[in-house]
């Protein structure tokens, strides 16, 4: 496509390179080191997933990870919330190497993992009984995440009862409670329908403004990157590589009308010809409809 | 064009009303009952047998006799042509059918009546002799089989050192180790627990440590993200996870415990249900014999019906409304003015709730 758009990093007011360059001054919380993972495949070779990952997160920053399905951003993200093990490199928190998984990052699954046999405020105290605070104390807490994400009214109910909206803000809720250093999140929203994940959006955003919280962010949907994120970083497939670390021009706070602006169309068109796979890929199919109509004025 | 068909009460997976849902309910009972009625009330259509009313001058038949037709026929002819006076007698079932009425009648009275001899169990002492085996065994297999099974289920450790074995032990059927445990316990009730034991057990532990495969990984990984230690994912993920898997499996392996109870109750010395039904039929009364079968099932049916319903109290979550228990606790620790919300209308109960919630 001929884009009419100019470059997205030109159009970047002061204000926001101003804010962008204060980011990158601050505490790097988590940072990965030429990181690197393979899976053996079933023909007993082994398939690069992961090549070469190095990038820093800087406190209270927002940070998406974004790229074609299947380029290993699940993989990344379980890497880093320790679930999953680096066939090489390394993964720092606060300098300190990540081995295992920990209640220091918080995790926010695409599928809904709110424990069922629990209720709403339970669910929101166990992190909080795991990292060894008292029942009482757990419960006071959980109430007031509940209050937070406005869900104190259903604290005795079950997830169950709750709808996928409802039940990821408890799920944020729970992954918060315990004061991670970092929030993990795989795709979130992925299985929301469209007016509930703008909705969860805004509010993921005023969440993050108004607590100290870092974020990493994956997700395959460009809007959702380019809205959300402070920095974005774009992986490739096959293997998994860093292709290049965008940041984006908006000011803060965000606003949905932003969705329109010029800022926002070149930014996302620009990571859209980056993920998009420049070559054919093979499960990639051609139309092959028949008329069946005869007459295709209609259309 | 498509013609739109009223399939009616034959639409595939579609629910039944609440009323057809009852009349079929009552119909599967009431259609073997019917059946059972026809064979035993409605002469010619089976009746095989004859019993003789009047003996007349055979030597060789009393009244009361159940014989076969021909045999009767032949035995009368032989009379006529010897001028003696011929047999009388009805058309009969024979003596394992019998009638509804006198199985009904033997519900109540295989209870009534003492034991033929001195020393012998009566009906309610078999049956309480029965139940007491079945729990006893099914318990202490439980008592090993359930956290065995867990562990196995949890720790791949456990699963590729305990299932092995525990897969390759059992096959081999409960009976074969009748003898064994008579020898090694003795011949009273220490060999019939054992014999439900292996029977259960062996099931158990392999189907406990697939039912705790089952767990959701996401859960657990979720819980680990939450820093929970592996203790405390054992206990607070992995168990409740599956618990209500896991006690639908129990009462599965209950019935299967019962199944076993037959072989037990022949080991040793016999006792129990089994002992009482055999007596019954070596004495041909064989209305009582139905009548224990009919105790059986019954107590196997309600034992089932109220576990279904125990489990849906405990496992309010699986159900979607809260249990019995979860509203008692409710009401009793609950604040004081709320106290026994029973009593309030809906109205107050949903005041009250918004006050709460505020
Ligand atoms: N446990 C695993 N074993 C083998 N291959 C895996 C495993 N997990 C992921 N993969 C492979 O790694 C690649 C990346 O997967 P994933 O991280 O889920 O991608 P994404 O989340 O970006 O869609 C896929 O090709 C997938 O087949
Ligand atoms: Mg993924």
């Amino acid at each position: 496509m001929n884009s009419t758009l100019p470059d997205y990093k030109q159009m970047m007011s002061p204000e926001v390179r101003d804010r962008l360059a204060r980011l990158v001054r601050r505490p790097v919380i988590m940072e990965t080191l030429n990181l690197f993972k393979e899976f053996p495949t079933s023909s007993g070779k082994k398939q690069i997933v992961l090549k070469d990952i190095s990038f820093q997160v800087h406190q209270r920053e927002f940070l998406s990870i974004i790229g074609p399905s299947g380029c290993g951003k699940s993989t990344l993200i379980r890497i880093l919330a320790g679930l999953e093990t680096a066939t090489s490199g390394e993964i720092l928190l606060d300098g300190k190497p990540v081995v295992a998984p920990g209640a220091e990052r918080g995790m926010v699954f695409q599928k809904y993992t709110l424990f069922p046999w629990l209720t709403v405020c339970r669910n929101v105290m166990f992190g909080l009984e795991s990292i060894g605070k008292d029942r009482d104390t757990a419960e006071n807490i959980a109430l007031q995440w509940l209050d937070i994400i406005g869900l104190a009214r259903y604290a005795d109910y079950y997830p169950g009862q709750l709808s996928g909206g409802m039940q990821q803000r408890v799920a944020i809720a729970r992954a918060l409670a315990p004061q991670p250093r970092v929030l993990l999140m795989d795709e979130p929203f992925g299985a929301l329908d469209a007016q509930t994940r703008t909705q969860m959006q805004n509010y993921l955003l005023e969440v993050w403004r108004n607590i100290d919280i870092t974020i990493i962010f994956v997700t395959h949907d460009l809007d959702e990157a380019v809205y959300l994120s402070d920095r974005i970083l774009a992986l490739k497939a096959n293997p998994g590589e860093i292709n290049e670390l965008i940041e984006v021009p908006l000011p803060r706070p965000r606003r949905s009308r932003m969705l329109l602006e010029p800022e926002f169309l070149a930014t996302r068109e620009h990571i859209d010809k980056l993920i998009r796979p420049p070559v054919k890929r093979e499960d990639e199919c051609e139309f092959k409809v028949v008329n069946m109509v005869g007459d295709k004025t209609f259309l | 064009m498509m013609k739109m068909q009223n399939v009616g009460c034959f639409a595939i997976r579609k629910k039944l009303t609440r009323r057809q849902e009852y009349i079929l309910l009552f119909l599967s009972f009431a259609l073997p009952l019917l059946l059972w009625c026809l064979v035993s009330y409605v002469p010619f259509l089976y009746h095989p047998l004859i019993r003789v009313t009047d003996a007349g001058d055979s030597f060789l038949c009393a009244p009361g006799d159940l014989i076969e037709r021909s045999a009767f026929e032949e035995e009368n002819r032989e009379l006529a042509s010897g001028g003696g006076k011929v047999m009388r007698g009805e058309r009969a079932n024979p003596a394992y059918l019998p009638a509804p009425h006198q199985v009904a009648r033997s519900l109540v009275t295989a209870f009534l009546t003492p034991p033929r001899r001195d020393g012998e169990a009566w009906f309610h002492e078999s049956i309480g002799h029965s139940i007491r085996i079945v729990f006893l065994g099914f318990l202490i297999s439980s008592l090993f089989g359930v956290p065995l099974g867990i562990l196995c289920g949890t720790f791949p450790f456990f699963e590729r050192l305990i299932e092995p074995f525990i897969e390759f032990f059992r096959y081999f059927p409960a009976p074969v180790f009748a003898t064994l445990c008579v020898a090694i316990l003795g011949i009273n009730d220490a060999p019939k627990i054992a014999i439900i034991f292996i029977g259960t057990f062996f099931q158990q532990l392999p189907m406990v440590a697939n039912t705790t495969r089952s767990a959701d990984g996401a859960l657990i990984e979720a819980a680990q993200t939450l820093g929970a230690s592996r203790r405390r994912i054992l206990m607070k993920v992995i168990i409740p996870s599956v618990l209500p898997r896991l006690y639908k499996d129990m009462r599965i392996l209950l019935g299967w415990a019962w199944t076993y109870l037959i072989v037990a109750e022949v080991v040793g010395t016999s006792s129990g249900i089994s002992w009482f039904i055999n007596q019954q039929a070596k004495y041909r009364d064989f209305s009582n014999v139905y009548a224990a079968i009919i105790i059986i099932c019954c107590i196997g049916l309600f034992c089932d019906m109220f576990l279904a319903w125990f489990g849906r109290q405990i496992f309010p979550w699986e159900s979607k409304h809260k249990g019995i228990f979860y509203r008692a606790a409710e009401e009793i620790f609950g604040p004081r003015d709320q106290v026994f919300s029973i009593v309030l209308s809906k109205e107050e109960r949903r005041k009250r709730d918004e006050q709460h919630s505020a």
